[in-house]
């Protein structure tokens, strides 16, 4: 499919006619084969639509420049476009703008990948940066969930000199009550984050929103992830809005990009949200995780792993 | 399965109340036609299977004079006719003691939650069930299906998280064998289908688990996730290469996303569609229903 839509979109570039500035007509055409691909990628609809109006306006009349074919500058146009749409150049790190400790918030759909994240995130912050990370599951829903971020915590705990460690669990609680209990914890014993992670839940279910909306309003997170699966399809931009909507956004991780999805994704959360995609997850250990690069997942998107060789030379 | 349908309406209402617009037009025009391509990709199923399938429908029903019902109700139609040669009823066979169940799936898709969910269904119907906890990779996956377990009163034969899963394999079919067990579902760990070690490992399980019973196992479902965009393509297409897949069921169709995909894949594979997840909870599993699935993307 790759190499399909790569070479489709080099035809439809290379076909442009050669002038002095791109025609309507020629943009027209590429940007049918732009909309194919990104929806092939699972860009939502809507985010298509406005995004290839906003290419098309920006690439009519621009004066094609010495030496560079008519497909290129399309090319690079596009590319440049969904870079930007993708948050710019240069990565979004983590606020850390809070007293101690410093409340983040895990939140998404079912299986998203929200609690082996939260593990990541401590190992990294504990790691790295030295800190001393509080974990806390606040997962009452699933089988076993406070259990495995607990064994996540002592996976971390042995990579950093004991810096990471779990909430104790106790039966019966519900996740308001752990979140403050957290807090707590994490104040008297001198952490420096405490991460919370919650169960997953459907944009849909109200009685679930109302509760981690309450779970916000005690811990006042500096961060609320949305933890997204980089498979996501056209749903993405329901889940967006609704948690958006419902708790707000400062951030999104996308899971899984170690796949081989396209991840549209991306672009409809970003485009949504307005939030940062911060990081990315590139496996189930605790180190696969990684900052995002917006110029990495714009050719991804493309389908054209070849954008940057037809770019340079724009 | 009235629960079925209206819990996938109220997930529907906001892309219905969109769509309900579209109908109050009483000709079916190109403008029309194009509006509900869009609805179609938006429910996944891909820019060039929804293309295909208005060109049908406008082969069939274009300039006619129709109320917005009759629109709705037409194209259900076409969709459900695409489905209805894959939704096939799941039925473990009752001469196998085990019939064995080997559930595959990329990561956080269900899997384990599917087996919770059959297990309880065929405990209700009085089948002795046995599970085994064959995801000895992810943290707390063993807790978690014996924790299942404990629910529907059924057994969970386990090890220790990091054990050989092939070994395991081999004893809870040994086990299971012994006990004449109606039914042995097989919970692995999630796997990414590009990731050939991986896959690799699911096609040893089997080839194990053959030492003790060459016919087993009887049925390979892969579980999908409904938010799934295009990808679920590639999943089936690798899954089902490494380890005959034998069908597929779709979880979590009681959220906002539509699960189109599946009519991609109906069209691509012919694998037939068993069952699909409504829930989180033990009773949340309902037969695969090309009619109502139908419906239910189009609301
Ligand atoms: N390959 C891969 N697997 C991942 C990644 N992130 C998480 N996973 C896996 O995805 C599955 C689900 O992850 P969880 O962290 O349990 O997801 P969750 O959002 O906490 O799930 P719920 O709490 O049930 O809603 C597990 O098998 C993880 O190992 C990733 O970046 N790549
Ligand atoms: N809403 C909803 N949630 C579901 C459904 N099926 C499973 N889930 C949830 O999805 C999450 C992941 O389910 P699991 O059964 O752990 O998925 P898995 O495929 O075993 O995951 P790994 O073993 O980590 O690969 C859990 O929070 C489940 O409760 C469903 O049909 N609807
Ligand atoms: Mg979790
Ligand atoms: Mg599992």
């Amino acid at each position: 499919m790759f190499e399909q839509l790569s070479s489709r979109m080099s035809r439809v570039f290379e076909g442009l006619s050669r002038g002095g500035k791109l025609s309507e007509a020629d943009v027209s055409e590429a940007m049918r084969e732009v909309r194919l691909a990104m929806l092939e990628a699972d860009v939502a609809l809507p985010v298509v639509r406005s995004f290839v109006a906003k290419v098309k306006e920006k690439a009519v009349g621009e004066k094609i420049l010495e030496g560079v074919s008519p497909g290129q500058a399309v090319a690079k146009i596009v590319n440049d476009a969904l870079i930007e749409s993708l948050g710019g150049a240069g990565v979004a790190p983590l606020n850390m703008a809070a007293s101690a400790p410093v409340p983040l918030l895990m939140v998404g759909l079912q299986g998203a990948g929200k609690t082996t994240t939260a593990g990541k995130l401590a190992l990294r912050l504990a790691g790295r940066e030295r800190k001393k990370i509080l974990l806390a599951s606040l997962d009452v829903q699933r089988p076993a969930a406070q259990l495995q971020l607990q064994q996540l915590a002592q996976q971390a705990a042995l990579l950093t000199e004991g810096r990471v460690a779990s909430l104790p669990i106790i039966a019966g609680q519900q996740p308001v009550e752990i979140a403050q209990r957290a807090l707590e914890a994490a104040r008297r014993e001198g952490f420096d984050v405490v991460i919370l992670d919650t169960a997953g839940r459907l944009a849909i279910d109200e009685a679930l929103m109302n509760e981690v909306r309450e779970v916000r309003d005690v811990s006042r997170p500096a961060e609320t992830l949305l933890v997204v699966d980089a498979m996501t399809g056209q749903d993405a931009v329901n889940t967006a809005q609704a948690f958006k909507d419902q708790i707000g956004i400062s951030g999104v991780v996308m899971s899984r990009m170690d796949g081989d999805a396209r991840g549209g994704a991306a672009l409809s959360m970003k485009a949504v949200t307005g939030a940062p995609i911060k990081f990315t997850g590139s496996g189930e250990k605790l180190d696969a995780l990684e900052e995002f690069h917006p110029e990495r997942v714009a050719g991804r998107i493309l389908g054209l792993g070849d954008i940057a060789g037809l770019v340079e030379k724009a | 399965m009235a629960g079925f349908f209206s819990r996938l309406k109220a997930g529907l209402s906001r892309s219905n109340a969109r769509l309900n617009a579209i109908f109050v037009k009483r000709m079916l025009d190109e403008e029309t036609l194009e509006e509900l391509e869009d609805e179609l990709i938006a429910a996944d199923l891909g820019p060039a299977v929804a293309e295909r399938i208005i060109e049908q429908f406008r082969d069939t029903s274009f300039g006619q004079d129709v109320t917005s019902d009759e629109i709705k109700d037409t194209l259900a139609r076409e969709i459900a006719k695409v489905l209805e040669p894959v939704a096939v009823p799941f039925t473990p066979d009752p001469a196998r003691k085990p019939h064995v169940v080997l559930v595959v799936g990329v990561n956080g898709t269900g899997k384990t939650t599917t087996i919770g969910k059959m297990a309880h269904y065929y405990r209700q119907e009085g089948k002795s069930v046995m599970m085994v906890a064959g995801d000895t990779f992810r943290a707390a996956a063993v807790e978690q299906l014996q924790i299942w377990g404990e629910r529907v009163n059924a057994p969970v034969i386990a090890s220790k998280t990091g054990a050989d899963a092939a070994g395991l394999v081999y004893d809870g079919l040994k086990r299971a064998t012994e006990e004449k067990a109606d039914l042995l579902l097989i919970d692995t760990a999630g796997r990414l289908h590009n990731k050939s070690a991986l896959m690799e490992e699911l096609a040893k399980i089997i080839r194990v688990m053959r030492k003790f019973d060459d016919s087993a196992p009887h049925s390979v479902l892969l579980v999908l996730d409904a938010t799934t965009g295009q990808n679920a393509i590639e999943q089936v297409r690798v899954f089902r290469e490494l380890v005959d897949v034998t069908g597929l069921v779709v979880t979590k169709l009681d959220g906002s996303a539509r699960g189109g995909i599946v009519i991609a894949l109906a069209e691509q594979f012919k694998l037939p569609v068993h069952l699909v997840g409504v829930g989180e909870k033990a009773e949340d599993l309902r037969p695969f229903s090309a009619d109502e699935f139908s419906r239910g993307l189009l609301g």
